[in-house]
This record gives structure tokens, sequence and C-alpha cells, in this order.
């Protein structure tokens, strides 16, 4: 005979305040197994767990349902308390009466009745719920971190220097990222590369990190503790191992025509090149589309040249397979494509720019060699203006929803910083608020306006366009209530961020949830904001959501000290919540094991007796305990239903449904 | 066809006589003309005694590979176009042992479905003589002549399938590829209301008798054990329903077979109640043709299937409205 223990919790006033608490606990006493059923202020405080431990112990409970928050929160909390006092901790359900009911509901009588149901569901539920024991997993004592931007270096370094060895997979030829291309850093205007490259520097010299630059992410397979994972080194055409790094390939080539990508296309570069003079690995890279040599077989010159024989026109790409037990995603952004920004006329005008090309070109080691001058003409402008808010904070669609939060510090830099080089020169910034919350920002800011004198105008831009060679701005000022119109010769555009586009691969292989906007979700918006919600995938900087530089450094250290406390364990407690299949239905048909995420599911023959003395060998279903993750693809997939999820069976989730129709 | 039939019968008897061949499995006369249905043959006599080949014989024998290719010996069996699409399903599926049978890939010609030729005011029928788009059909009362094409099995008429597998042939026509849209009933349905819709199955599956006849022929509905037969699914049972409890049957099943049904359309042939079954499988096979592109199960071994494997192509669930993919 079953005997169901029901604890109601109040959680405050967070569940009180809309399910009549005492009368869910009061209803459910008369359900069918129950013999215990109370309701306490706090069920995961010390006492209410007392609560638990005492009213299993009294009453020699058989299961335990707690009527609370979301598993997720206290789940193994109230498993933890049951089985200290002698349940087996698989024997204790969840009925989520505050996420599901109280906090979605505001009449009082319906929010009670719901949860009356839901408690009802649990137990029914846990009336079919087996004792369940944790097997043991291993942990492969490395990391891989995905992108080697300075969220990436952070990660790599600090898990780096707790001892653990780490790999950083860039998909780019170098390492560094978008503060590679910064020129200067709020709120203390230090030069980016200054403080970056070192850092890069750091990450080549530690013996404990492998910096896998021209690389991407192939293939991702297991779990926790044990990812193996697949990278495809991309062909460079130069031996990563003979170059040198002396640029003498990058003087001698004769096709000059490629696009400067580092530096946001405003110039051009060799088809072999180094990206800047700082690049970690210093390695060259050949252009295929730009080559001579691969494009029409002739040339040959920078192999002609090369000191150490580091050319290989024939090189292909390469796979490596290597394990980890966790792994960062630091990808990174991009700022979005102006193409639903036609009234700014950025396509049209050479002269408008985004705030990206604006660093390149203020950048000693840019295109102009950090004299400001504009690109159509070469000239220097002498009115430059600011539109903030480009695709940010935009509901039309044409841009994004969300606040890109770094444009109104960087703004208020390049105003500053323009001012500064050139006293002579207008600026004035259209914006919808400046936002400037964090350390010393407001007071940057304050600067940019009372000592540098930055016009700023409160008001939106609806039309950039050319006349007679001028760039005309016209827009608001909510302030004065007036249209104006500025008379312009620079135009920069505060373009809205966004995630890199690669991640959303990223995120597919790690089945890593993702959001509306392709920002990584993590696990907990407040209280586990660097873990994702797949175990052993951790996230940094702006993959996770828009982030400057002090915060991204944080996030980055902060998912360090993550990964280190799950490297240092030896051993992990694997969910015993796993697949089995019922061998004497199962087909054999390996439909459960296609569609398995962790490889978890294998086939042996095995003998079966058929009654008369006749056997019959039969393929049959395997599944490995310590490599299924319980996420019951197979159980769906089966056709015949031999397939079943322990703590999950099909029989569980069935009465469940029934308990819920019953009303 | 009678050339078909005896060069078929030609060469069981050779493979069953020279012990090619431990037993051949094809169609066996019936009571009725039109009524041949699949037989295993063991020996020259029960050939001699029983096999025939017709425009009746429109059963998908794959399914009983499934239990024969254990047994041991080779089995030679008889194919037709749409019958070797399910048979390598089952092959994928390791259902079959392909190394226990020879499959001989015969012509076709489409077969004729009974129920239509009644349906045309024609019964106790003795015999046919298929001359090109002409069928002679006598009975009892006389002979008719029908139009083919109006009395050919639902499958034939919208079918372009080839042969997939095969260890030899016995074919004597090449067949032109036809313009046939199979799925423009299907289209049909899909251009109704939702009550209209709801109204048309309810009509059709009221009509269900739960004979388990379209479970029983499906190549794809081979399981060990039906979930349907087993207490513990929680489906074994009839659902309380106040509607029409036979949509939940055949709603399931099409779910189960979904991503496997080959389209052979013997869930329809076999209907005693003439319900077409193949409608809902066909929906299935459109839609998932429109979010993960074209595929026809059957159409090899080997390789991933649609609803069991992921690409990055696929379409994401919020891109789906209304079962229609944006």
């Amino acid at each position: 005979m079953q005997r169901i223990g029901v604890f109601i919790c109040w959680c405050g006033s967070n569940i009180a305040a809309t399910v009549d608490v005492e009368k869910v606990a009061e209803v459910i006493k008369s359900e069918p197994g129950v013999v215990y059923s109370a309701n306490y202020q706090y069920m995961c405080s010390e006492n209410g767990q007392q609560l638990i431990k005492q009213a299993i112990k009294e009453h020699n409970l058989t299961g335990v349902v707690v009527g609370a928050c979301s598993p997720r929160m206290h789940e193994a909390t109230f498993r933890k308390a049951a089985e200290e006092a002698g349940l087996n901790p698989y024997m204790v359900e969840i009925a989520n009466i505050r996420e599901h009911c109280s906090w979605i509901h505001k009449d009082m009588d319906e929010a009670t009745e719901k949860a009356v149901i839901l408690v009802r569901t649990a137990i029914a539920k846990v009336k079919l719920n087996a004792p369940l024991t944790a097997g043991e997993s291993p942990v492969v004592k490395r990391a891989l971190v995905i992108g080697g931007g300075i969220a990436g270096i952070q990660a790599a370094l600090d898990i780096a220097d707790a001892g653990f060895e780490v790999d950083i997979v860039e998909k780019n030829a170098t390492i560094g990222g978008r503060m590679a291309q910064l020129d200067k850093t709020f709120p203390t205007l230090d030069c980016s590369a200054c403080i970056l490259t070192p850092k890069m520097v750091d990450c080549a010299q530690h013996e404990k990190i492998d910096i896998l630059s021209y690389s991407e992410v192939e293939d991702v397979k297991g779990f926790v503790g044990n990812f193996s994972v697949k990278i495809r080194r991309k062909a460079r055409f130069v031996d990563e191992t003979k170059c040198t790094g002396c640029k003498i390939c990058m003087e001698k080539c004769p096709s000059k025509k490629g696009l400067n990508e580092f530096n946001m296309n405003l110039n051009t570069r060799p088809a072999i090149y180094i990206p800047f003079a700082q690049a970690i690995p210093n390695v060259a890279v050949i252009d295929p589309t730009q080559c001579i040599k691969m494009k029409t077989g002739k040339c040959g010159i920078c192999q002609k040249f090369c000191g150490v024989g580091a050319i290989d026109y024939e090189q292909k790409d390469t796979f490596i397979e290597r394990q980890y037990g966790a792994i960062v995603v630091a990808t990174g952004f991009k700022p979005i494509a102006l193409d639903n920004f036609n009234e700014y006329g950025y396509a049209d005008n050479k002269d408008v720019i985004t705030s990206l090309e604006l660093e390149r070109l203020m950048n000693a080691a840019g295109p102009t060699n950090g004299v400001l001058l504009r690109p159509s003409d070469g000239e220097h402008p002498k009115v430059v203006t600011f539109i903030q808010c480009v695709g940010s904070r935009d509901t039309s669609g044409c841009g994004k929803p969300y606040c890109s939060k770094i444009c109104c510090m960087y703004t208020a830099k390049h105003a500053m910083m323009i001012r500064e080089k050139y006293p002579d020169t207008e600026v004035h910034v259209f914006y919808i608020d400046v936002r400037t919350p964090g350390k010393n920002y407001d007071e940057f800011y304050r600067r940019a306006v009372e000592q540098y004198g930055v016009d700023y105008i409160k008001g939106m831009v609806g039309k950039v366009y050319n006349e007679n060679g001028k760039l005309m701005v016209q827009g608001s000022n909510l302030i004065d209530n007036e249209q104006i119109t500025i008379e312009s010769d620079l135009v920069v555009l505060a373009t809205a961020i966004e995630p890199e586009p690669s991640v959303r691969k990223v995120a597919t292989l790690l089945t890593a949830s993702i959001d509306t906007n392709n920002f990584l979700t993590e696990s907990h918006a407040k209280l586990r904001p660097v873990e994702s919600p797949t175990a052993g995938v951790y996230l940094a900087g702006v993959c996770q959501g828009p982030k400057d530089i002090p915060e991204t450094v944080s996030q980055a250290s902060a998912c360090a000290a993550k990964v280190i406390g799950l490297l240092v364990k030896d051993k992990l407690k694997t969910n015993p919540c796993v697949a089995s299949p019922d061998e004497n239905m199962c087909n054999g048909c390996s439909q459960c094991a296609n569609v398995c995420a962790y490889g978890a599911i294998t086939y042996i023959d095995k003998e079966f007796r058929l009654g008369g003395g006749k056997t019959e060998i039969r393929r049959v279903a395997s599944v490995n305990p310590a490599v299924c993750q319980g996420c019951g693809a197979c159980t769906v997939t089966c056709p015949s239903g031999a397939m079943d999820l322990k703590g999950f069976s099909s029989k569980q989730i069935m009465s469940e449904v029934e308990a819920i129709c019953k009303m | 066809m009678k050339d078909v039939e005896l060069k078929m019968l030609e060469r069981a008897k050779e493979l069953l006589a020279s012990g090619e061949v431990a037993r051949v499995v094809g169609w066996k006369k019936g009571d009725f003309c039109y009524d041949p249905s699949p037989a295993v043959f063991k020996t020259v006599e029960e050939l001699e005694n029983g096999f025939v080949y017709d425009y009746f014989c429109g059963a998908n024998l794959s399914k009983y590979l499934i239990d024969v290719s254990k047994k041991e010996g080779k089995t030679a069996v008889f194919l037709k176009p749409c019958d070797t699409y399910s048979f390598n399903q089952l092959v994928k599926e390791h259902r079959i042992k392909r190394e226990n049978v020879y499959v001989i890939a015969v012509e076709c010609m489409a077969k004729l479905d009974i129920e239509k030729i009644k349906a045309k005011g024609v019964s106790f029928v003795t015999g046919v003589e298929v001359v090109e788009k002409d069928v002679k059909v006598s009975s009892l009362y006389g002979e008719t002549t029908l139009y083919k094409p109006e009395i050919v099995l639902e499958k034939c008429a919208v079918c372009n399938k080839t042969h997939q597998v095969k260890d030899e042939e016995i074919i004597l026509h090449e067949r032109p590829v036809r313009d046939v849209n199979r799925f423009a009933e299907v289209e049909k349905l899909e251009a109704m209301t939702e009550d209209e819709r709801f109204a048309f199955w309810k009509e059709q599956l009221s009509k269900c008798i739960r004979c388990n006849a379209c479970r029983n022929v499906c190549p794809a509905c081979s399981c060990i054990k039906c979930v349907f037969d087993n207490p513990n699914s929680g489906i074994a049972a009839k659902a309380n329903d106040s509607e029409f409890e036979e949509k939940m049957f055949h709603i399931i099943r099409a779910y189960h077979v979904a991503g496997r049904c080959t389209d052979c359309g013997e869930c329809s042939r076999v209907c005693p109640q003439n319900i077409p079954l193949h409608l809902l499988n066909r929906k299935f096979i459109k839609d998932m043709d429109g979010l993960y592109g074209e595929y026809q199960a059957g159409e090899s071994s080997e390789g991933k299937t649609p609803l069991t494997s992921y690409t990055e192509e696929d379409k994401e669930p919020n891109d789906v409205f209304n079962g229609e993919a944006k």
C-alpha cells in the first residue's frame, strides 16, 4: 500500500497570495494513498526540510510530493532531504504550483483549483515511481573554449591558471576578436590593443593552452564531463609550424585587392596575409578567392620567397577529435546588416559609416593610420553627426527589440575623442535616451557633454541624404520641439549588435538553447547566469546577451570558476533517469539509435525462447546508462513502445494526463 | 500477363527443383478469380496446383518476408515495383534478412480493384481479359467492357514507382513516367475548412469496424508487439470518446508509420469498409516533403530518414503553422 506525504509550500507570499495553500493541503488529504498532508511557509528552509524528514519517518512514507516552485529550483533539495530520512530520493515528485500556477493566475479560486490538479497529477506520478540509484561517470580534465575573443581568452587563461588543459577554437586566423579591432576602451580610454595583446600573448605562451585558430567545431557528442568534439582545422595553405610571421609573402604578393576584413573592408590586403600586426598565432593565411596561384595555377611568388617553405597550396582541411569535460561558448557578436535602414543612406554614401568602421578610422594601425579622414575624399570632416540606436530598441521589425547596451558609451567615447583630437570639429549626437549605468560611466558621458562640448540632441533621425556633397541629417529635436537638418561631413551609425551568426550551429551541436534573438539562454537569468541549461556548457560574452568589456571579462572569469569547479571533480553522479528497452517488444529497427544524440544505444543479438523448445536470435537495443542523458527522444520514436524512460515512463506520463483530465 | 505468369512459374519451379531456394513467396489462386492471396510454396507440386499471377495480384508480399527470411534456406520472392519499397524499408529496419532473400522483380501492369468493378455494376465476376486500356470483364451475367484506368487500384492509378531491388527480373515492357499527382486528393482535403474536414473524416472513420486488416497488412506495422495489443501501452482499449472513437486508432497508426510508410496503399486496398486510409499517410508524406525536403521511404535500404535525423535546414517548430510549412 502506498503511503504518500504531500507538502504544500507557501513560498512566502509567492504562492500563498494566489493559492489557498491550506485548502490545497486539506483537499489533498482525501486523495487515495495520501496519509499525510501539510503546508508550510518555506518548504525549502531548514525547518521545512525537517518537516518532510520527520513525516517520512513518523508516517513511514513511501512517496513524497512537494507542491512548490519549479523542480529546477529545489528538486535536488527535496530529494536530498528525503534521502537523509531514508527514502529513495527518486520517490520525490514536485508539483510546480508557483511558475505554473500562482505566478500566472490572479484569481485565487482558479489558482487553488489548478494547484489541486497539479498536486493530484504529481501524486499519480509518484505512485508509479520506482527507487533509482545514480551511477558515476569520469570527468575529462580538459576544457574547450569556442571563440577566441576577450571572453574566450579570459576564460581560457583562468581555467589554464588553475592547472587544466584548455583548447581555444577560433574560426578566424587569429584570436583577439572584436576587441582587437577597437581603438580606445571606455571609460578609461586605454588603448584596446595595449591591454588585449598581452593577454593574447599569455594565451600563446601558456603551456596549458592550445590555440586552434582558423578552426571550427564540426560535431559534438557526449555529455557533461565527457564531451567528444570533432574540430575542423581549415586549410590556411600555410604550414603553421613553419611560418615565422616575417611577412615577406605579404610584401611580395601581387594580388592586393582582397578586402581587409580586420579593417571593416575600408582598405585592401594581399591574398596572403596576417590579419594584424599582433596576431596570435603570427602566421599567414591565404585567401583562396584572391590568390592568383590558386585561381589560375600561375604565380607561386610567396612560395618562392618564403624562407622556411611554409606555403602549401595543396593543403586540405583536416579534422581532429578531442575529449573535453566542459565547454565554454564565447562566440561573440557582429554589428547588424543595415539593409533595412535605407533612410540613413549607408549603402549610398561612403561617408555614412558604422561605429566599428570609425574605430578602424581612428586606430593608428587602421587604414588612415589613425588620422580621421572621410572615406570618400580623404578630407578631415568638420561636422560629424552620430546617430544612436540604429537598429536597437526597434520594435518595427527592421532591427532588434533589445538595447545593444554598449552604444551610448562608445558613442560618447567617439565624440569625445574627435573633439579631443580635432577641437575645430563640430560633433552632434542624436539619441533616444542616454543609458550609462556602470562604474564611472555617467561621469564619462557628462565629460563628453560638459568638458568636450559635444552637442547631444534628443530625437530620432528620419533621413540622411546627400546634397551637393554634404550629408544632410534630418531629425527632430524633441527638447526644443523642432525639426532640424544638420549639414554634416561624416555620419556615424551606432549600429545594433547581434550574436555572431555561427552561434546557431554551435548551439545546435551543443543542444544549448537559444532565444528569439539568437542569444544563448542561461540556466537562470539571475542565479545561474553563466551556465547553459545544457550541463557542462557555459556562456561568456555577448553570445549570452549584449555587454561591454568589463562585464564580458567578469562573466568569462565566472565561467572559468564554474568550469574549474567541474573539472576538479574526478567523477560525476549520473542521472539514473535513463532509457531502457523491453527486449521482448524490441523490433531491432534502429530508429532509437538513429535519434539518440549521445550515441548511447547499440544493438546486440540475443536469444529468445519461443516456446515449444524453440529459440530465436533477435537483434535488440541496448542502452549504455553511463552515456544516456534521459532526454527521451528514443521513447517517443520507438514504434512499439519498447523503449521507456526510468522516472518518466510512458505509464507515469499517461497517468499524469489522466489525473489532469479527470477534473 | 499470361506470358509473365508462365515465365514466373517456370522460374519458381526451377529454383525450387534445383534447391537454390527453400521456398517461393508468390500468389495462389483463391475461391474466385479476383481474390488470389499471398502464399509460400515449398514444392513444385504446390506451385503447379496453385500459383497464379494476374491482374488481381495486388497484394504486397514484402511483409511476409519478415518471418520467412528468418527460416533456414533462401527464399525467392516476386516483387512488383511498389513492393520493393516496402522491402527496402524493412531491410533498413533490420526486419528482413536481405542475404536470405532472392528477389525476382516482376512486371505489374497496374492491378484491378474488384470494388471499383463492382461499383460499375458488374458483380459475380468470373474472369477478366485486358487489351490495352479495355478490360473485358466476364461475369455470371455475361460480358462487359470497362475502361481500365477507372478500375485500377488507387495505388496503381497514381503509381510512378520502379523496381528498387532486383536479383533478377521478369519484365516485358518499359513503363513510361506518367504525369500524375498522388497528392491531388490530399490537396482537396487541405482546401476544406476544419469543420468540413472533420466531417469528412468522421463519416469515413465511423465506418471502421476495427477489423485490424489495415494494420495487419501494413508492412510498416510489423512490430513484434503492437501497441494496440499491449494492455500496458494505455491505448489498447477504446477511448472514451463521444465523437467517433476509431479516429484515435487510425491517427495513432498514421503517426506510427510516419516517415516509414512507402505509400504502398495496402491499407486502403484491404479495408472492407472502403475507407481511404491512404489519405492520412499521404498527408503526412506531403507535409514531410514540404518540411524536410522530398523523401520517398524505401527508395533505399540505407541512409537517414527525415523524422529520425536532423539537419540545419530542417524547419523549426515555430516555422510550422496549421500544419503548413511557412
